[in-house]
């Protein structure tokens, strides 16, 4: 059976799908990837969905769970490169994935999660103001 | 199965072709009719008799959609589109084929002298044909008139929804013009397309241009702030006038979005987001301690 496959980079996971998803191999992702952060004890999980074209609702939801999960073992998921026609074929849906950060690009993912990581997501907002 | 009617048309037609294509011009000339001594418009004339000549000949005056009357139509739309373009009032434009009338029926009167009933049934069949054929005119007019609103539509379109690129990393929409469903996906498209070319993490949106604010305003804005946020890619609305701002609240829409006065304020945000900033030059020397 396929699978995919979850890479360690420091304290960061990084899962990049790059197979057509479908349910049974989205199910077993959620189970690989609580393992994975539990067992490294990673504080960030990047998924890179470049390559994914078609996403239906139960793929935006498992989004949105992994992201759930992710929180309650201190890990903070991003989503990035995520094509224009997913995303708005997501909003058509409804699934807006409120509490998923994105970023463009792994690179700008990394990034991302080096700085929530630091904490430094507290003080982008003050000086905001 | 219609009866097939016993009419005298093509033959009529046939034997005066010449004396009334001359009758059918001095009568478009007469009615005023624009462009009736151009030669386009007698050759157009000389070849409508005889495209009639053969659709009437095969018999089926009840429909001029069959493919008998194929080569009448598309003459009939090559005028009527010609007509369209020049400048025509579709009732000119129909008056090509109804000024035709009296010609010919002035022809079968002379022809028919002296049987009235077959007189009767004849200019019956001839009137309906015609009253047809002009309509179809019209039809080919008024579609073709549709095209082109349809056509500025689209450009309108296109035209109504740039995306700049403000600086390294901001991008900026200006949106001007209401804002439905068709045009939100347009400019939802561009946003996103422009995104993913130009890396930009930022994207300001002002809507200045916009008239009114309703809740389905709101929700095509949300949408696209979704969407870009989806990408990786952060909003901020500019460009929100007093009334504007007054009719959200009221509403209780919930933008849940950064907002800002003015696009200048907005721009001023973005590049602190991104770390940069623009500082004044440094005056060369002080002129008052």
């Amino acid at each position: 059976m396929e699978q995919i496959p979850i890479l360690r980079i420091g304290d960061c996971l990084l899962v990049s799908i790059q197979v057509d998803m479908h349910d049974r191999l989205a199910m077993a992702l959620q189970d690989d990837l609580t393992r994975k952060i539990v067992e490294s004890r990673a504080r960030g999980v990047m998924i890179d969905i470049s390559a994914l074209e078609i996403v239906d609702s139960f793929i935006g939801r498992m989004l949105d769970n992994i992201a759930a999960m992710s929180r309650v073992l201190d890990a903070v998921t991003v989503v990035v490169g995520m094509q224009p026609a997913v995303a708005i074929t997501l909003v058509e849906l409804g699934l807006a994935l409120t509490g998923v950060k994105t970023a463009l690009d792994v690179d700008k993912g990394l990034a991302l999660i080096r700085r929530l990581i630091d904490g430094e997501e507290g003080a982008v907002d003050r000086r905001e103001g | 199965m219609p009866r097939k009617p016993e009419t005298a048309l093509p033959d009529l037609i046939e034997r005066h072709q010449k004396q009334l294509l001359d009758d059918w011009l001095s009568q478009q000339r007469s009615s005023g009719a624009l462009g009736a001594d151009d030669p386009e418009t007698k050759d157009q004339s000389a070849r409508f008799l005889t495209e009639l000549r053969k659709g009437a000949a095969t018999g089926r005056f009840d429909d001029i959609e069959a493919p008998e009357w194929a080569t009448t139509r598309e003459l009939l739309d090559e005028v009527s589109r010609a007509r369209a373009t020049m400048g025509f009032t579709p009732s000119q434009t129909a008056t090509f084929v109804f000024s035709l009338k009296e010609p010919l029926f002035s022809l079968l009167r002379q022809e028919m002298r002296g049987s009235a009933e077959k007189l009767v049934d004849e200019i019956w069949v001839a009137t309906l044909l015609l009253d047809k054929l002009g309509l179809y005119t019209t039809e080919v007019y008024q579609k073709n008139r549709e095209e082109v609103i349809a056509r500025q539509q689209e450009e309108l379109l296109e035209l109504s929804t740039p995306v700049v690129e403000l600086w390294e990393g901001i991008l900026a929409l200006p949106l001007i013009g209401t804002l439905d469903s068709a045009r939100t996906q347009i400019v939802m498209e561009n946003l996103l397309q422009q995104i993913v070319t130009s890396g930009a993490e930022i994207a300001i949106i002002d809507i200045t241009g916009v008239p009114t604010v309703d809740t389905l305003v709101a929700q095509h804005l949300i949408k696209t702030i979704s969407a870009a946020r989806l990408m990786g890619a952060d909003c901020i609305i500019s460009g929100i006038r007093p009334q504007i701002a007054q009719t959200i609240v009221h509403l209780g829409v919930d933008l849940s979005v950064t907002s800002k006065a003015t696009m200048a304020d907005a721009f001023q945000l973005a590049l602190r987001r991104i770390g940069k900033s623009v500082a004044g030059r440094a005056k060369p020397s002080r002129t008052a301690e």
